[in-house]
């Protein structure tokens, strides 16, 4: 289940950028920056900044359309654990299991796929996305690294 | 991201070097059907050996150009993919339609 306790004794960072496309690589850099603590394998890293760009575009994409909101990022890490909270205020989403489906797209003529969603549960290992129309969204996500070794302990 | 575009007879060889996302798709996207404006060019070959990063901006890129050259009565055809570069395509259903070759020389080979 995801879920943190964002307290005194867990590191965190916050940012907010506005939502511009420039600013979808300066956020993968702070995060990947952020999770190098936790000593994650390139794959890993790799993993995570394609998951934190699918959200990021999200909300520069669909949640504001074209006037420029805001986007914040806020990251925690504990033990071998990364939690990321990416968050707008922007339209929303009105269903959000239809959003979660693979080649669901409302702008294909913008050549988007679809495949926002399902990239990001691929490569993290939870994603829990909240919503309201109107309001705005959040996607939450939770990866842990180096699962194998620390199984085999 | 960085667009090298080089024209081997009929077909257009596209380097892409750094990162491809939301914000560079259009880049590669103009830099392609500007060659198609002023050249008659029947093939596309996407070398991807130095992309360092692609989001699911990638897929809807190549799959926007793979259509394009589809409905010419042409072909796409990609090399120099990662794994992390492959595992997105993958996803997206690409590899099933694009050939994949290992490097230029070998996609033109597919191509002839
Ligand atoms: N932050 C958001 N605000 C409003 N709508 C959103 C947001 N994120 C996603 N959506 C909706 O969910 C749909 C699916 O998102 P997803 O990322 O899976 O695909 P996409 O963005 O349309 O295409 P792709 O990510 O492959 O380029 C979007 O088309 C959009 O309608
Ligand atoms: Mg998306």
């Amino acid at each position: 289940m995801y879920h943190y306790r964002p307290g005194k004794q867990m590191n965190y960072m916050m940012l907010e950028v506005p939502a511009r496309s420039e600013n979808e690589s300066f956020v993968r850099v702070v995060i990947a920056a952020f999770a190098a603590r936790l000593d994650p394998t390139l794959e890993e890293v790799n993993e995570v900044k394609t998951a934190v760009s699918e959200a990021v575009t999200n909300s520069i994409l669909h949640a504001y359309d074209d006037d420029r909101g805001l986007i914040k990022i806020r990251a925690f890490v504990e033990d071998k654990k990364l939690w990321i909270e990416i968050s707008d205020s922007g339209k929303g989403i009105d269903d959000i299991a239809r959003a979660r489906e693979p080649l669901y797209t409302d702008k294909p003529e913008l050549e988007r796929s679809g495949m926002g969603f399902t990239i990001m549960e691929n490569f993290m290992d939870e994603v829990v996305i909240s919503s309201s129309p109107g309001k705005g969204t959040v996607v939450k996500m939770l990866k842990v690294f180096n699962k194998v070794a620390e199984s085999s302990h | 991201m960085q667009v090298q575009i080089i024209r081997r007879k009929k077909n257009l060889i596209v380097r892409l070097k750094g990162e491809l996302d939301h914000h560079t798709s259009l880049t590669f996207r103009q830099a392609v059907e500007k060659e198609l404006e002023k050249e008659i060019i029947q093939n596309l070959i996407i070398n991807m050996e130095n992309l360092t990063f692609m989001d699911s901006s990638g897929i809807g890129a190549i799959l926007g150009r793979y259509k394009q050259f589809r409905d010419r009565g042409g072909k796409v055809v990609i090399c120099g993919l990662s794994r992390h570069n492959k595992k997105i395509l993958e996803m997206g259903g690409l590899l099933k339609i694009i050939p994949v070759c290992t490097d230029e020389r070998q996609a033109l080979e597919n191509l002839s």
